[in-house]
């Protein structure tokens, strides 16, 4: 039985739909990313299967409990990371943790071992007088770990875990996310960096309230049949943009320093590519000289704008393409 | 229970580390009490009073002289018209005139009696009042000596009221105003404090952190509250005593009655901050809301104005105000030295309020964003 399994949620604000019928099912011990742009739901998604907003429709199993008829339950056995870390500033780093404790019913007999685990662990020890205003955004982000987890729950959500951190902690955050992981945690994170989202086990991906996918990054990525080249067209970037944007069969086209990005569906990119930039028979060519092609294997980033514009064709054909996040 | 007693450890450590806020806590009582305590004064003496003696006699000295002993009258000068009386009033130098007419004294001796002018600045009516009475008596009491000394014989007035003013003989403004003030500063302190608790928790993003917990929403609150009773209490306790060093307020009845009774009216203050932080989403509008409850309990309750005379409209909203029956049980108590049995009317009343108020609370608050 998976750890959460979520049927067609939707919540509306008003008129606002925020979130519409979202599937997801997320299997014990893994780490489950949910993707997406600001504003996308990720968190609204998130804020259901905690039990801290009640869905318009549909329903969700979360550590065997139903979300709306026994969110309580719910709550007792899940950890939560908040996007702004939810960590009381005029409070030493310890005292935060000792609240945390307090507040999840750490039992007093635990309590004294389990706070000098979790300062070691996380590294926090020789800053545990600290008050907590006076942290750096990753030893912020260290403590709110701590503090989501000082109740070992078997399930701990992290929504955007890593705004506002800079690279070196993100990196020492991942593995602490994996370490959490290999001794049985499930953790479902949200996230727009995609190279994090290369980082989990699986993935949701959301745009406009909806799932557009779900699977192994390499699914994903798979299921998208691109395929990408970067390649150098002299001092014609320009015009060489505007003539591929123009071929249907080409996907998205980004200048990439010198060089141009090309991303083709179901087709290879370099023939596409010398097809409508060669030579002057081509179609609609213009005799823009390719060279120095380098062949790029599609990442998540790739397979979301595809997606991206995949549902903007189906849906509403005159929506701008997303830029790149 | 451990969770209760987490969020009220996390708070009163909140508290301790705010320097500002505790020193508020402790200033805002001591400063209040003193400006209320000196400041509002309602026993008018010292009336700067401008005489314009036509007489210029021994009988005239003599009125004017009594006016000067009863206190109530500081003779600032003597004017020759009634042009410069007016002038006087209208400049602010005085607020009565005494205007002694020609053949005072020559009227008197002749038996026929005559009429002193006095006139008052009545734009503050409490200075009209005590002017006037003042004034009448001392021409009673004038006109009783000249009748005794003609007739030679004390009469006796046909209808006589024998004043007997219980618990605060004196009169003074502190007695009455000082227990009172428990009451306004517990209702400020109180309400502001808790409203601006959970304000902060919003504010700062914290409060999503406490929703998704598991602590109950009747652990929260309680949690919440429990320090700012402490302080509550503490409030309380620095001005009855500053209040008996300093201005002399007695207390008559039982202490430990009136400590249990505020605990009621300290609990519906708090549960109306829970109730006013739920429609604040910044510190800022919980202290707006505050301030804008503030007034209509100052005015309304009783505490600077008497109950009984105000419109009936205006006592049914002051029935409303938990500091309106609190006043009558912390001066039952600290003045008159009320019992329970004789609180009993006051006591329901709190009661009811904060019962309202738990309500009104419970229902507003819930564990859910959105």
């Amino acid at each position: 039985m998976p750890v959460i399994d979520a049927q067609h949620l939707s919540r509306r604000f008003g008129d606002l739909v925020a979130v519409r019928d979202v599937s997801m099912q997320v299997e014990h011990g893994e780490i489950f990313g949910v993707l997406g742009a600001n504003g996308a739901g990720k968190s609204t998604t998130l804020r259901m299967l905690v039990g801290i907003v009640t869905p318009t429709s549909g329903s969700a199993t979360v550590v065997g409990h139903d979300v709306v008829a026994d969110p309580e339950a719910v709550k007792r056995r899940i950890g939560y990371m908040t996007q702004r870390f939810s960590l009381y500033d005029d409070l030493t780093v310890f005292e935060n943790l000792e609240f945390y404790a307090g507040l999840y019913g750490v039992p007093r007999a635990r309590k004294r071992a389990r706070l000098a685990e979790v300062l070691e662990l996380r590294g926090l020890d020789p800053r545990r007088r600290q008050l907590t205003g006076t942290l750096s955004g990753g030893w912020k982000q260290r403590l709110a770990l701590a503090c989501a987890t000082i109740h070992e729950p078997p399930l701990l959500f992290l929504d955007e875990p890593t705004a506002g951190v800079d690279p070196v902690s993100r990196r020492s955050f991942w593995e602490s996310i994996h370490d959490l992981s290999a001794q049985g945690t499930t953790i479902v994170v949200t996230t727009h960096y995609m190279d994090e989202a290369e980082r989990c086990h699986r993935l949701a991906f959301i745009f406009r309230g909806s799932v557009l996918d779900t699977g192994t990054p390499q699914e994903v990525v798979d299921r998208r049949g691109l395929s990408i080249v970067e390649v150098h067209v002299g001092e014609r970037t320009h015009d060489a943009a505007r003539v591929l944007r123009a071929d249907p069969r080409v996907d998205e086209v980004a200048p990439f320093g010198p060089r141009l990005r090309v991303a083709t569906l179901d087709e290879d990119a370099e023939t596409v590519t010398r097809e409508v930039l060669g030579g002057v028979d081509g179609p609609g060519g213009l005799g823009i000289a390719v060279t120095d092609v380098r062949h790029v294997a599609p990442d998540v980033e790739d397979a979301f704008i595809a997606m991206v514009h995949e549902d903007a064709r189906l849906h509403d054909e005159g929506a701008p393409p997303e830029p790149r996040a | 229970m451990s969770r209760l007693l987490a969020i009220a450890i996390k708070e009163m450590r909140q508290v301790r580390r705010d320097r500002m806020t505790l020193a508020m806590m402790i200033a805002i009582p001591l400063m209040q009490l003193l400006l209320f305590g000196y400041a509002i004064n309602t026993d008018v003496r010292h009336i700067p009073t401008v005489v314009l003696d036509h007489d210029r006699s021994a009988a005239s000295r003599d009125l004017v002289a009594r006016m000067r002993a009863t206190g109530f009258y500081d003779i600032v000068g003597a004017v020759r018209d009634y042009a410069e009386v007016t002038r006087a009033i209208r400049g602010g130098d005085a607020h009565v005139g005494l205007v002694i007419p020609p053949r005072f004294s020559a009227d008197i001796a002749r038996g026929v009696g005559s009429t002193a002018q006095i006139i008052v600045d009545g734009s503050d009516p409490l200075i009209v009042s005590n002017a006037l009475s003042t004034a009448v008596a001392i021409a009673e009491v004038r006109s009783t000596e000249l009748r005794v000394a003609r007739l030679g014989r004390a009469g006796r007035d046909a209808v006589r009221v024998d004043p007997d003013i219980l618990y605060n003989p004196e009169l003074r403004s502190a007695v009455f105003i000082v227990p009172g003030l428990i009451g306004v500063l517990l209702t400020m302190t109180m309400v502001m404090f808790t409203s601006m608790a959970i304000a902060r928790e919003r504010e700062r993003g914290t409060l999503e952190a406490l929703i998704v917990s598991p602590i109950r929403s009747v652990e929260l609150m309680v949690g919440k509250i429990v320090p700012y009773i402490v302080i509550g209490y503490v409030q309380m306790t620095v001005i009855l005593v500053v209040g008996a060093l300093v201005f002399d307020v007695p207390i008559r009845g039982s202490i430990t009655l009136l400590y249990l009774l505020s605990f009621i009216f300290i609990a519906a203050n708090l549960a109306l901050g829970l109730v006013f932080s739920t429609f604040s989403k910044t510190q800022q509008q919980a202290m707006q809301l505050t301030f804008f409850f503030l007034l209509p309990n100052i005015l309304l309750s009783g505490f600077m104005f008497p109950f009984d005379g105000m419109p009936r409209l205006a006592q049914w909203l002051g029935l409303a105000l938990p500091l309106t029956h609190f006043l009558r049980i912390v001066r039952g108590i600290t003045l008159a030295g009320a019992s329970t049995g004789e609180l009993i009317g006051q006591l329901v009343w709190l009661t009811s309020i904060l019962g309202a108020f738990i309500l009104l609370a419970s229902l507003r608050f819930r564990k859910k964003l959105g």
